[in-house]
């Protein structure tokens, strides 16, 4: 099975080489690129006008438990520039990223960019892997139980995908942390990191041992819809007229699911993966909450309730790309791998 | 009973479709249809366009879809065929050249389905041989091993599909429309294959809108109507005038060729849920006799041939 699938994209991909049009593949990633960028301004603008309307107030963050005389807080005033009209706050918040500054976070005290990306990188490990296992297993369940039509096995992989898909994120992770953690005992039940210590003082172990559980709900959420997706699909495509030919020259069974059937759902499979990025996100958010994950989606929370202007948008900002990466991709895979679509125009 | 390669009694083809909520309803596409093929024989089934002709070989090979009904009783070799020995002759015994480009995989390069599926790497060797010479036969060059169905054009599409019945050996042939969208010396070509195929004793089910293609390569014709077979006629029956033809509907078909009258009929062929206890072709028969509203014919024998048709049973 994994070895199909291996030599199925490899097949795929490799056979498109030849049709590829790098031009029109930059072409097309220039127009989205410039869409991006537009729809991050907006973004950013939409984003800083509702916490200009929120309560947040950063100085009251910056200056919490520090001894500040009134002198001190004007100039800090003046300094985030809370007194300026917000079209002078953007623009100015703007230039700065320009020039690669996001500012200073006010809970980590540290640089805005060494926040995310610490965070960051913590947080694909835990999105990517998750990924990688819902995709693959959610594909195999979604194949099995097409190909087992209306059978005690389909039913059984349709019931999990329905109950997963309706039941809410933070509850499934809190029932994973209640058997794994308190019951089992497992792992550690409050697993993270305080705030503010160093993640490199953290043993690859230790960390691994962090990750596994996340890791775990994350993908067990992520099997479903891809479950559910590629079932559906390769029940339509097994009353395909070539799926009848075959049929008719003799291949049976899982052959068939073999030859035709995994070649023509794994590619609509594979986009649906990457257009799941946004949904990957926000339940990084939940899960990395719930199991105290150092990752982006708990310092975004952090950030939201501790009034940490500067990081919340800075989050903004690094949700947007990873959310746009996964489209664009999805897109690319779809418009130019599929052989069918790569030569039209 | 006789044994041909391929006998066909009294097959019913309907679907079951759901009117109006829970409602059931029959739609019958082809009623009471019965034929014979010999080995070496080719016999062409003619009808118009969604007159049930695919559905037809589907039925024979197995593989209609869920919801299509399927009565009657269909003999290979004096053999029953049943789901299980449809499945296990198809694709050896029996062959079909299907009707489009959409019955290729659209994801898979043209040699690698046509092969199909193999058990060892010397069988794959051997088919890949033996296919690249049918495609040299067929004018197909080297790089259409490697397309996609969707870069081949209509006439290259057809060869392919002629192909795929070509690499086995099978005992019976059922082809699908072969024809349309081909070139005169492509259609003379295929119809050339069908005729070889024929000579080397295997049977030929020729499914066709085409007469003209049917009376170039056929032995028998079993014409269509309204979802009714109303004559298996000989080939001969189209000469002389057409004065061996013998139900009303064939005669004027006949008279409607080109070379012929190029006489038009009028009217359209009644809808198949229209006809209930009379014949098909009564709103436009001209020799009506009294039993003819108020029965359906049924295909009977008249000397080597198949007639349904009141006229003809007393
Ligand atoms: N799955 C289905 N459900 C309901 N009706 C169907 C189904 N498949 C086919 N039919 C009906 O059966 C009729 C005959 O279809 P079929 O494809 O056999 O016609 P045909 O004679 O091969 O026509 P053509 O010349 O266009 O190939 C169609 O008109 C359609 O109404
Ligand atoms: S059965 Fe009657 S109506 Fe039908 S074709 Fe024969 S003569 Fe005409
Ligand atoms: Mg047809």
């Amino acid at each position: 099975m994994y070895f199909v699938f291996i030599s199925l994209i490899i097949e795929i991909i490799f056979s498109g080489g030849l049709f590829l049009n790098k031009n029109k593949i930059l072409l097309f990633l220039a127009n989205r690129f410039v869409r991006f960028i537009i729809l991050l301004i907006f973004v950013i603008v939409l984003s800083f006008i509702l916490i200009d309307m929120s309560p947040i107030d950063p100085i009251k963050t910056y200056i919490a438990n520090k001894v500040v005389s009134p002198d001190q807080v004007a100039a800090l005033q003046s300094y985030w520039g809370v007194n300026e009209p917000i079209t002078v706050k953007i623009v100015n918040w703007l230039g700065n990223i320009v020039q690669g500054n996001l500012g200073n976070s006010l809970i980590f005290r540290a640089p805005v960019i060494d926040v995310i990306l610490d965070r960051f990188v913590a947080s694909l490990v835990l999105m990517f892997s998750s990924w990688v296992i819902s995709g693959v297993l959610g594909f195999v369940l979604g194949i099995i139980a097409g190909f087992k039509r209306d059978t005690f096995v389909d039913k059984l992989i349709k019931y999990y995908c329905y109950i997963l898909q309706s039941a809410p994120t933070f509850w499934i992770a809190l029932i994973v942390l209640m058997i794994f953690s308190i019951y089992l005992g497992w792992f550690p039940s409050g697993l993270g990191v305080p705030i503010g210590s160093l993640s490199q003082n953290v043993t690859f172990f230790e960390w691994l041992n962090r990750l596994i559980l996340p890791a775990f709900t994350l993908s067990i959420l992520g099997v479903a819809q891809i479950a559910l997706y590629t079932r559906d699909k390769l029940i339509g495509e097994m009353s395909k007229d070539y799926f009848l030919f075959a049929k008719a020259r003799g291949e049976t069974g899982w052959s068939l699911i073999k030859r035709h059937g995994i070649r023509n759902v794994l590619l609509p499979a594979i986009t649906l993966q990457f257009l799941s990025f946004s949904e990957l996100f926000g339940g990084a958010v939940l899960v990395e909450q719930v199991f105290t994950y150092p990752g982006i989606g708990q310092a975004a929370v952090s950030a939201g309730l501790r009034s940490d202007v500067p990081l919340l948008l800075g989050i903004v900002i690094f949700s947007a790309i990873f959310v746009f990466v996964g489209n664009t991709l999805a897109d690319v895979i779809y418009n130019f791998v599929d052989p069918r679509l790569r030569e039209g125009d | 009973m006789s044994e041909n390669l391929l006998d066909v009694y009294n097959v019913s083809i309907s679907f079951i479709q759901y009117v109006k909520g829970l409602n059931q309803k029959n739609l019958k596409v082809i009623s009471d249809l019965s034929l014979s093929i010999d080995e070496g024989e080719i016999v062409a089934v003619l009808g118009s366009s969604g007159s049930g002709k695919s559905l037809l070989a589907h039925a024979i090979l197995g593989i209609l879809p869920d919801n299509a009904l399927l009565n009657g009783e269909m003999y290979y070799k004096g053999e029953l065929l049943n789901p299980e020995s449809k499945e296990r002759l198809r694709g050896d015994d029996i062959a079909l050249i299907p009707q489009s480009v959409n019955f290729l995989d659209p994801l898979m390069k043209i040699s690698e389905q046509v092969i199909g599926e193999c058990d060892s790497e010397e069988e794959e060797k051997e088919l890949k041989a033996k296919q690249r010479k049918i495609f040299e036969k067929y004018n197909l060059g080297e790089e259409v091993d490697d397309m996609y169905p969707f870069q081949l054009s209509g006439g290259m599409a057809r060869r392919v599909l002629v192909s795929t019945a070509l690499l086995s050996n099978p005992k019976l042939v059922i082809a699908d429309e072969p024809t349309p969208g081909l070139d005169e010396a492509a259609l003379e070509e295929t119809l050339n294959y069908l005729r070889d195929m024929a000579n080397n004793n295997v049977g030929i089910l020729l499914i066709t809108h085409d007469i003209n293609a049917a009376l170039k390569v056929a032995d028998k014709i079993a014409i269509f109507y309204a979802g009714y077979v109303i004559e298996i006629a000989n080939i001969d029956d189209f000469k002389n005038n057409g004065e061996n033809l013998l139900h009303p509907y064939t005669k004027a078909l006949y008279h409607a060729l080109p070379d012929v009258d190029f006489k038009l009929t009028e009217g359209h062929q009644p809808l198949r849920d229209e006809i209930n206890d009379y014949c098909p072709y009564l709103d436009h028969c001209p020799h009506c006799v009294d039993k003819c509203d108020s029965e359906i014919p049924k295909l009977v024998k008249h000397g080597d041939k198949y007639i349904r048709c009141f006229k003809y049973t007393e």
